[in-house]
């Protein structure tokens, strides 16, 4: 019997192969894109700031979306670039932390395994000439002991007391570089938050790809805990005195 | 007649605002400085700790100089990643050989494995420039230096990383003695070795960008690795 050949209206078109010319290709740029992360660390533990804005190039496409996420139980995870690769990452983090969860044998996955982990993803990408196009920012702490480590699409990793990528790291890192390092073990809680406050206020007022509406986040001895969204208060009043090109 | 190409559906033009015309590089330069300088009976490695990209200092502190065994020590510089990488590969070839043989590898076997392990990888290399330290059969120090794809010479001493123009040369002249007369050849001892190394870095700080913050030294002898870190100009 022949088989049923089913006619479409004339209005239904069937989808068509998308035609490839040429070879395989993968991610050559990012799409819908996240700016800065900013991180470091402090008395009880390390403080990272990120804004709710994810981009269409120029477009403030998202205005609500979440940058800063927990791995576990004393793990922070910043991430910046494409959100679309990030939302791959956070389902293959969530899967493995069903996984140790089903292992059922006590043993809670550290924030060193989490960061040897997201390295490993992030270069076996880069080797395979697909990377994933984001700079990953891991904090928390290991029975104790504060941990800030960074890993991006190179798969290029390194631990320091301060971390802040893309714009960050020309805009917030020389504020932090001042204000933080060596100081790392006695800053309090109230001067972590108002460095933080500040970076990102340098950063709204530069970062044209930026927004004033953030989440800050800490890991303590307590735990992750990750902020509702806040604004900062900015002061536009130079603006009236600027004329020509400014300064 | 006019002649038109066909018409193909092109992929979805999206606002981006990264212009690349070459496609994606997978390597990165992380800069940093590495040497080593062979002695009678013993070896000295140093690296600076400083991580680069561009005109951005990642980190001060993100060593580029491994210890292997109790025998040995590998130096590095170029892209950190794949250094980091090709560290772990040789600790578990090193492992497996160490509950294979019991015992553990010798710095010339650890040489010929590293130059193997480079050049497996010939057609996509890791982007490394190794220098591999430890004593030989005879206890003398030997230091093995490589290019990415694995070839390997034994040498008295070697500079390599972004500050390389600077330090090679000045390791000719103080340790080879090259073009001085009266020079009287020969190795170094241990302290005038450790402070050639020192004042190699000094001035590499000095002058390259890339050079500076921290500073790893190892002595390897028969009594196993020293190690000792000492501060850089961190600017």
């Amino acid at each position: 019997m022949d088989p049923i050949e089913f006619r479409l209206p004339h209005t239904i078109q069937r989808p068509k192969a998308t035609p490839n010319h040429g070879p395989r290709t993968h991610t050559t740029r990012p799409i819908v894109t996240g700016t800065s992360v900013i991180a470091f660390k402090y008395k009880d533990g390390i403080m990272m700031a990120a804004d709710c804005l994810a981009s269409y190039g120029s477009l403030a496409r998202f205005r609500n979306e979440k940058r800063l996420m927990s791995v576990g139980e004393t793990t922070l995870l910043g991430v910046s670039g494409d959100m679309s690769d990030f939302q791959h990452m956070q389902h293959t983090l969530e899967s493995l932390l069903t996984q140790e969860y089903d292992m059922d044998d006590g043993q809670k996955l550290g924030t060193k395994s989490v960061y040897k982990c997201i390295s490993n993803i992030m270069y076996n990408r880069r080797t395979k000439g697909d990377p994933l196009w984001n700079a990953y920012v891991i904090g928390g702490l290991d029975n104790g002991q504060k941990m800030l480590g960074f890993v991006d699409l190179y798969g290029t990793t390194y631990q320091s007391a301060t971390i802040a990528t893309g714009f960050g790291g020309h805009l917030a890192q020389p504020i932090l570089r001042r204000r933080v390092e060596g100081r790392e073990d006695e800053l309090s809680e109230e001067e972590a938050v108002q460095i933080l406050d500040e970076c990102m206020r340098v950063l709204f007022y530069r970062d044209a790809r930026s927004l004033n509406k953030l989440r800050r986040a800490k890991v303590t001895a307590q735990g992750v805990e990750i902020s509702e969204p806040y604004m900062l208060e900015t002061n536009w009043s130079f603006a009236e005195s600027i004329t020509g090109y400014g300064s | 007649m006019m002649d038109f190409a066909p018409m193909h559906s092109a992929p979805a033009e999206v606002p981006v605002e990264h212009h690349s015309h070459g496609g994606w590089d997978p390597y990165v330069d992380n800069g940093g400085t590495s040497l080593a300088i062979a002695g009678k009976d013993f070896v000295i490695v140093a690296s600076d700790a400083r991580q680069s990209d561009g005109y951005s200092i990642n980190s001060r502190y993100d060593p580029k100089a491994f210890t292997l065994s109790n025998q040995t020590v590998l130096a590095t510089t170029g892209y950190a990643a794949d250094a980091k990488r090709l560290v772990e590969v040789l600790e578990q070839n090193a492992q497996t050989y160490f509950h294979k043989h019991e015992k553990q590898m010798s710095a010339p076997a650890m040489a010929q494995m590293l130059s193997n392990t480079l050049y497996y990888k010939r057609f996509f290399p890791y982007y490394v420039f190794p220098i591999l330290c430890g004593l030989d059969k005879e206890g003398k120090g030997a230091v093995f230096a490589y290019d990415p794809v694995g070839n390997m010479e034994r040498v008295v001493y070697q500079a390599y990383g972004s500050a390389s123009a600077l330090v090679q040369p000045f390791l000719d002249n103080q340790v080879a003695g090259a073009n001085q007369r009266g020079h009287e050849g020969g190795l170094l001892d241990r302290e005038t070795a450790r402070k050639i190394a020192i004042d190699a870095f000094t001035g590499a700080t000095e002058r390259d960008i890339y050079t500076g913050d921290w500073l790893d030294i190892f002595v390897i002898d028969q009594t196993g690795i020293h190690r000792e870190k000492r501060e850089l100009k961190h600017d």
